[in-house]
This record gives C-alpha cells, sequence and structure tokens, in this order.
C-alpha cells in the first residue's frame, strides 16, 4: 500500500508547471578523468580564454578605424576615468615623491650626497613609478568599474539588448573605454609625475635642509627624453591592459550577480599581474632603445 | 503563403547537454505563435535564435526570407533594427532615462532630434507612461518597465516583436495591463508575433480578445462586429517539452487536449 503512494506521488506534481513527466536518466556508471585529461582540459580553456581576450582587444583597436564612433560614450568615459581619478592619483603621487626622497636620502647621507636626492626621484618617478602606481591605482578604481559595470549589463540582458537593437557592444561599450583609458592615463601619470616630484621637493626641503632650486635643477638635469618616452610608453600600454582585462571580465561573467563580483576581483588581480609583468619587459625594451635611438 | 519565422530541425546545446533539439514550428504574417513551456525547454533560446542573438549548432532559422542562421554578425546588426526584442525584465538601460531608453534606436539610426520626441511621446502614450518619460529605470516598478519596454521595442514600428515572458513575476493585474498592450500592438500596427510564455491564461487572453480602436477598449471576440470571425484564427499554440515543439494547435485544440501532459497547463 505504501508503495502505491509512493509511485503515484511520482507521477502526481505539486503545480501543472513542475512536473516534467520525465523518466529518471538510465544510471550511467562515470568513469573518473585522468589527471592528464583534466590538465588538457584547463590547458585549452586557458588557450581558448587568451584568444578569445586577443580577439577583444584587437577588436577594440580595429573598431577605431571604421564607422560608427562614439564620441560622446568616449568623452564620458574620459571624464569618468581621468576627471575622477584625478584626486587619489595626485594625493599618492605627491607621498611617493616625499617617500622616495626619505628614503634615497637615508641611503646618500651615508656618502654625504644629499644633492644627488633629486636625481634618483625624478629618475625613479618618471621611468618607473609613476606610470606603474598611476596605473595600478587606475586598475584598482576604473578596470574593476568597467568589469562590474559590463558584468552588470551582460547579467540583466542589457547587452543583449543593445545587440537586440542593432549596436555593436564591442563598439559602444569596449573601445570608448579603451580608447579614453589610452587617453587619460598617459595625462594623469604626467601629472602624478610632476606632483611626486613637488612632494619630494617639500620633503627634501624640509627633511634634508635642500635648497629648491638646486633640487629642481638636479631633478630636471637627471631626466632625458628617453626617460620620459620611458614613462608614456608605460602608461599608455599599462591602460590598454586595463582597459581591456576590464572589458573582458566585464563582457565574459558566467553565474550571475555573484559571477559579476568575482569578474569584478579577476579583472584587478589580473590586470595589476599584467602590468607588472609588463613592465619588466617593457623596461628592457624601453633601455634597449634608448641605447640605439637616443 | 510564406512563413515570417521558420525553425528547421534547429538544434543548441551547452556544457550541461543538448536544451533546444531538433525544434521545427512557423509563423505566418500578421500571426501570433504562443511558445509554451516549462523553465528550460528553450523558448528564450528561441527568440533568441529568432533575432539571430544566439546561433543554433545544427538546423536553419528563417525570419523575413532571411537565413539568420547563417548570416555574419555585422549583417545581423543591420537586421535586427527590423525586430522589436522585448526581454524577460525589460533590459532597460538602467544609466539612461525613459526618454533616451525608447528614443535609443532612433538616436543611433541618427534620426532628426525635432522628429524624435513626438515618437517618443507617441510610444510612450500607447504604453500609458508619457508622464515617466524624465525617470530612469531604478524608479519604475516592475510593470512600467515592461511597458516601457514595449514602448522601446515599437519605436521603429518593425514587423516582428519578440517577448521574452512579458508577464513573468508580475501580479495578475498589471500582466493584464501587459497583454492588454500585446493585443492592441498586434491589432493596431499587425505586427507578426512570437510569445513565448509559462501562462497559458495569457495565451488565451491574446487568442479570445481583441483591441476595438472604435471604443479603446479591450473586448472579447464574441462581441465583434459581424462578419469577423468569433474566434481569433491569428493566434496558435506551441507547446515545447524537452527542446521541441510536443504540441502544436489552435485555441480550441488546446482548450480541448487530452494528454495528460499538456492537460497539466490547462489547470
Amino acid at each position: 500500500m505504501r508503495r502505491e503512494i509512493v509511485a503515484e506521488q511520482e507521477h502526481v506534481a505539486d503545480t501543472p508547471l513542475q512536473g516534467t513527466g520525465k523518466e529518471p536518466p538510465p544510471s550511467e556508471v562515470v568513469r573518473e578523468a585522468s589527471i592528464y585529461e583534466i590538465l588538457l582540459g584547463s590547458a585549452k580553456e586557458a588557450v581558448l580564454r587568451v584568444q578569445e581576450y586577443s580577439y577583444l582587444a584587437a577588436q577594440s583597436v580595429a573598431n577605431i578605424f571604421s564607422r560608427p564612433h562614439y564620441v560622446q560614450d568616449t568623452l564620458d568615459q574620459m571624464d569618468s576615468i581621468g576627471v575622477g581619478s584625478l584626486p587619489i592619483v595626485l594625493l599618492t603621487g605627491f607621498f611617493i615623491g616625499a617617500v622616495m626622497v626619505l628614503q634615497t636620502a637615508s641611503q646618500f647621507v651615508r656618502f654625504g650626497q644629499t644633492s644627488l636626492t633629486g636625481d634618483a626621484v625624478a629618475l625613479a618617478l618618471v621611468r618607473e613609478l609613476g606610470p606603474t602606481l598611476t596605473s595600478l591605482l587606475v586598475t584598482g578604481r576604473c578596470a574593476s568599474g568597467i568589469a562590474s559595470e559590463l558584468g552588470s549589463m551582460l547579467v540583466t540582458e542589457q547587452v543583449d539588448a543593445m545587440r537586440a537593437m542593432g549596436t555593436d557592444p564591442s563598439r559602444k561599450l569596449v573601445t570608448p573605454r579603451v580608447v579614453a583609458t589610452v587617453l587619460v592615463v598617459p595625462l594623469l601619470t604626467t601629472m602624478s609625475d610632476f606632483i611626486g616630484l613637488v612632494g619630494g621637493c617639500v620633503a627634501a626641503v624640509f627633511s634634508l635642509r635642500l635648497g629648491v632650486v638646486q633640487f629642481w635643477t638636479r631633478a630636471i638635469d637627471a631626466l632625458e627624453f628617453s626617460d620620459i618616452m620611458q614613462g608614456m610608453m608605460k602608461s599608455i600600454v599599462f591602460a590598454f591592459i586595463l582597459s581591456t582585462v576590464g572589458c573582458y571580465k566585464g563582457l565574459t561573467v558566467r553565474g550571475g550577480t555573484q559571477g559579476v563580483g568575482r569578474s569584478t576581483t579577476q579583472a584587478v588581480v589580473i590586470s595589476s599581474v599584467l602590468i607588472i609583468v609588463a613592465d619588466t619587459f617593457l623596461t628592457k625594451l624601453a633601455l634597449y632603445l634608448a641605447n640605439k635611438i637616443f | 503563403m510564406d512563413a515570417t519565422i521558420s525553425f528547421r530541425d534547429v538544434r543548441l546545446g551547452f556544457e550541461e547537454g543538448e536544451i533546444v533539439h531538433e525544434l521545427s514550428f512557423e509563423v505566418y504574417p500578421r500571426e501570433t505563435l504562443v511558445l509554451l513551456g516549462e523553465t528550460g525547454t528553450g523558448k528564450t533560446l528561441s527568440l533568441k535564435m529568432a533575432a539571430g542573438l544566439m546561433r543554433p549548432q545544427q538546423g536553419e532559422v528563417e525570419v523575413l526570407g532571411r537565413r539568420v542562421s547563417e548570416m555574419p554578425e555585422k549583417a545581423l546588426l543591420a537586421f535586427r533594427r527590423e525586430i522589436g526584442f522585448v526581454f524577460q525584465e525589460g533590459a532597460l538601460f538602467d544609466s539612461l532615462t525613459v526618454e533616451e531608453n525608447v528614443a535609443y534606436r532612433l538616436r543611433e539610426e541618427h534620426v532628426a532630434e525635432d522628429e524624435i520626441e513626438p515618437r517618443v511621446r507617441e510610444a510612450l502614450r500607447f504604453v500609458e507612461l508619457e508622464h515617466a518619460i524624465d525617470l530612469v529605470p531604478s524608479e519604475l516598478s516592475g510593470g512600467m518597465r515592461r511597458r516601457v519596454s514595449i514602448a522601446r521595442a515599437l519605436i521603429t514600428r518593425p514587423p516582428i516583436v519578440l517577448y521574452d515572458s512579458p508577464t513573468a513575476g508580475l501580479d495578475p493585474v498589471t500582466a493584464q495591463t501587459i497583454i492588454a498592450l500585446i493585443l492592441r500592438l498586434r491589432d493596431t500596427y499587425g505586427v507578426t508575433a512570437l510569445l513565448a510564455t509559462h501562462r497559458l491564461q495569457d495565451g488565451f487572453a491574446l487568442a479570445n480578445f481583441y483591441f476595438d480602436a472604435a471604443t479603446n477598449r479591450v473586448l472579447p471576440n464574441s462581441k465583434r462586429s459581424a462578419g469577423k470571425v468569433e474566434t481569433d484564427s491569428n493566434t496558435r499554440f506551441a507547446v515545447l517539452r524537452d527542446g521541441k515543439v510536443f504540441f502544436e494547435g489552435t485555441t480550441e485544440e488546446m482548450a480541448t487536449v487530452k494528454d495528460p501532459y499538456l492537460k497539466r497547463f490547462l489547470v
């Protein structure tokens, strides 16, 4: 009797839409995948992601050379990424410059060469710290913002709605963000470099009793055109990395709002690591080019 | 008569298995096909394939005489301007106002600004939301968002409109308002429609009522003036089960089914 009731329940659903009326699938013997298969699967997936990312990055550049262009969206993004990041970039730039002076001076004092502080700070800031720190700050603020904004649009079907209305999301969403970031990060870097030197000057004057003119003269004399080019080249590449990674992670969100959070974190982590790795190779390249050309 | 939308042996699957499996159906001009089915039977995927937002792995999808399943993305972007798509949750752009959402397509097509405003107002008046023109989507209720989404879909007067569960998650009164709008759109502009839903009452409402332009009201078909058919032959039903069409038929056929699975929809 009891068995009959159970059998009956299997065929009657609580709501008209609940039961599928499907027979349960025949149980299959599932073979466990070998380590080799798991590794091969992961490697294939990694290659696929690199391919997708490369395609998106290339598409974002290719879109610049054909219509339609979304100029207003680009300007809006420049405002949000550039003007929005300015306070934190300037604030950190100032203190990094000051800290650099304090740190380098503590070494130069041992040789009685505190006047060289200006040279060291200028070179370190313009070649390395300015572009890298500015890009990392913009990554923290904007790569995450881009990934979460595009990710939310994707999970709420806004990206599909855009496609359904005949707009290419890579043109409307990706290219304006990439172009805006590549245009504003070098500008932010320049301002960060300058404010860093101002911070260094303040620290040098108050802590080392160096003269303002002496600091600036040494700082400016130490810099060559190749140093500035190196800093600019780095900031352009870093900007491209952070914006394309942010867009890629945003447009490949899986798993609803939780997935948006995960993608946002990944966007920041991947961009930061790529920026630092790229920095090593770009420094080597820049030093090689500086020797050959300048 | 050539079908406006036709699916032929369409298959589409993901890692978790094949969702759409040998799906075939046709929608004729000025007809509304109600795609009924439980969650996960491929209703939304079918609509997305009809709009070219997703590509079938096998089979053919033909819309307005063009083979959507084989068109490159660039051609699809231009083609999609002939289709209105009403997404399940509305999918309004949340950073834009109602006016900017509805005018989106017109601005993309570089229509003159002085022509945009009256057209947006007309579309919003159609969905009775003219007063919400300056609001942003976060200030709208669920039902209002769907209505704005309908206004956005009809702004370019597309010959085809695809509705993805337009009444899902709405209270019965708001759901009726949405269905009344769909009726109005059908009877005023004569659009061909594909409507995915899990609520049979939506389908029956579409089949048994019509919008009377003279009185500006939704009336039952029995009140139609002499000479017109009593039941609307322009609405058909297709029930999806396990990714394929399990039943296809007219309103009467759907109302008198004997199959135990189909009867569940009638409860």
